[in-house]
């Protein structure tokens, strides 16, 4: 795709994030704004995906959403990319729907293969995905995505070890590395300290994303840890994001983490972000 | 009466391997993950057989759940071996979302399971996994009684698409069911016919039954029998049709009395066909260090436990 079709998709999944959160005041903006950019360009630009939805994946790129809470996000761009009806937004958090608050494949949402939500457990998914590829002798990556904050689930650093020391090398694992979470900024809350070093100690190769919501940047980052795959280590791709990115009053802060918009601050957000694909 | 011999004693985790095995050799999507415990699950020969489908996760149990439900993406049957403990409470958030929620076919093969571990103690003796899994919605509950029984259990969960909790254990018990049995998932199986009582056990104790109705036998009591290998979902046809026969229960199992088998029949009696009922089961307590012949007597889970509530519960059914 061309970078303002990419730009395009980005502005009306921003829209779509407010709009799904706002109607019914529930839900987590901050960090799915953050990571628009990062889906957009994971889905339209780096996967070899299949709208087609089959649960095993066999002969495709896969992905794992880890902290699950950025489920508009997910939505929003899974439904844009042919997974399931764009209208369907509309039923987000809603009673009967298969847009749960979280994601999961118990209401049989096609594109989502795990359910994710109680944090830390992503990775592992992920890692058994990729080695169930290897065993079926197919070339595909896993992709993965996690919060920094999450990164305090000690099940994660199960998985980091594990990962390095069975050289699952067609792993491509990101870490949202916006600096926020629920009760403040991660040095405030649990420093996480040198994420880079950590991975590194652990194995891993890491590559940085300095602006991780800059679509180009993003691209680059993303091509450089695919072409770092099947050489014995698995891949660590540290985003630096901007939690609530594209509406200025919900950058740099926390406070966006799981609060929706009132209806002025919903106009005010979306005057920021005009109509591209068209709303839903 | 119908003697049950014993064909010579053996752990019911040596079924399990056994049993794996064999998965080795007819299921090739059949892969096997390990929490460091290898020999104690007798893993092994899967292991030699089958190297590159076999996955050492090292001591970190949640990890190995994670990984099981990703090995299903992509058509996988994992078997997760490890204790019990280790196997259920230390990582029911893991199996309740990435497994039970997730709807993965992941099979989770706990040995080690209830007192019958013995000296290791109360740490590793975990009594509420039953529980813990049978209120996992989705989440087949199966614990066998003896080798055989474990060896068929473990071919039949593979050919079952759905998450299974396979419990089973480490002392060496009398092996009395028939060799290469078929298992059907959910079907209870009656082992003596009787009009007094219903004895309805599982696991371990299910051998300790069949000695406890032999004994009730001696002093003119009718007991029938009925081992319950799979918990959820519980063959309630079976339960009831008994119980509507001889009006009074015994359950016995080698858990706590709050979630386990005992509370499944219970339940449905009161749904459908109140009736006394005693549990043979541990009354709410941790375990402790001992060989597994001295827990059994201490917490009153062997024949002469069953035996004691049979009576109890046949004076309770005569005083109605």
């Amino acid at each position: 795709m061309k970078l303002q079709e990419l730009e395009d998709f980005t502005t009306q999944v921003r829209r779509d994030i407010l709009r799904q959160v706002h109607k019914v005041n529930s839900g987590h903006p901050g960090g799915s704004l953050g990571c628009a950019e990062f889906f957009t360009v994971l889905y339209k630009e780096v996967m070899e995906h299949n709208p087609n939805f089959d649960m095993d994946g066999k002969n495709e790129d896969l992905f794992f959403l880890s902290n699950g809470h950025i489920s508009p996000v997910y939505y929003s761009v899974l439904a844009r990319s042919g997974y399931f009806p764009v209208e369907e937004l509309n039923t987000f958090r809603l009673i009967d729907s298969r847009l749960q608050g979280h994601p999961t494949t118990h209401e049989g949402l096609p594109g989502v293969r795990i359910a994710s939500g109680s944090l830390g457990q992503g990775m592992s998914v992920a890692l058994g995905a990729a080695q169930a590829k290897k065993l079926n002798k197919d070339k595909h990556l896993v992709y993965s995505l996690h919060g920094d904050g999450e990164l305090q689930e000690g099940q994660n650093w199960e998985a980091i070890m594990y990962a390095a020391g069975k050289k699952v090398d067609n792993l491509i694992a990101t870490v949202d590395y916006n600096g926020q979470q629920i009760d403040g900024s991660t040095d405030q809350v649990l420093p996480l300290g040198d994420l880079k070093l950590k991975f590194e100690a652990f194995g891993w190769e890491v590559v940085e994303i300095e602006e991780g919501n800059n679509i180009e940047h993003i691209i680059k980052g993303l091509q450089l840890a695919k072409s770092k795959t099947g050489q014995g280590k698995p891949i660590c791709v540290l985003l630096k994001t901007v939690m609530g990115n594209g509406v200025d009053f919900m950058m740099h802060t926390h406070a966006w983490h799981g609060k929706a918009p009132s209806n002025e601050q919903l106009k005010e957000a979306l005057s920021q972000n005009p109509e591209t694909l068209g709303d839903y | 009466m119908k003697k049950y011999i014993d064909t010579g004693k053996k752990d019911t985790r040596s079924g399990f391997g056994d049993g794996l095995t064999e998965l080795g050799r007819t299921h090739p999507n059949v892969v096997a993950l390990c929490a460091d415990l290898v020999g104690s699950l007798k893993m092994q020969d899967f292991i030699d057989e089958n190297p590159e489908r076999f996955f050492q996760v090292g001591i970190a149990e949640a990890n190995m759940v994670g990984i099981s439900a990703g090995l299903t993406i992509g058509g996988k049957i994992p078997f997760a071996g490890t204790f019990a403990n280790f196997a259920t409470g230390r990582v029911y958030d893991q199996i309740r979302q990435s497994v039970a929620y997730s709807g993965k076919n992941v099979k989770i093969c706990a040995s080690h399971s209830g007192v019958t571990l013995g000296e290791d103690g109360a740490t590793h003796q975990i009594l509420e996994d039953i529980g813990l899994m049978k209120m996992l919605p989705g989440m087949t509950v199966i614990n066998t009684c003896d080798y055989n029984q474990t060896k068929a259990a473990t071919l039949a969960i593979a050919d079952y698409n759905g998450p299974v909790y396979l419990r089973f254990g480490r002392p060496k018990v009398a092996n009395f069911t028939p060799e290469n049995q078929t298992f059907e998932i959910g079907k209870a199986v009656q082992l003596y016919e009787g009009n007094d009582v219903t004895i309805i056990a599982t696991g371990h104790l299910v051998w300790e039954a069949v000695q406890a109705a032999q004994v009730l036998a001696e002093k003119g009591i009718s007991a029938e029998v009925i081992n319950i290998h799979t918990i959820k979902p519980l063959d309630e046809k079976a339960v009831l049709a008994s119980v509507a026969k001889t009006g009074a229960v015994v359950t016995a199992e080698e858990h706590n009395y709050l979630g386990g088998l005992g509370e499944s029949v219970a339940r449905t009696l009161a749904m459908n066909n109140p009736a006394p009922q005693e549990f043979v089961a541990t009354q709410d307590t941790f375990g402790e260090s001992g060989t597994p012949d001295q827990l059994f007597e201490k917490y009153g889970l062997n024949s002469s436990a069953i035996v004691e509530k049979a009576l109890k519960v046949l004076k309770r059914k005569k005083d109605i």
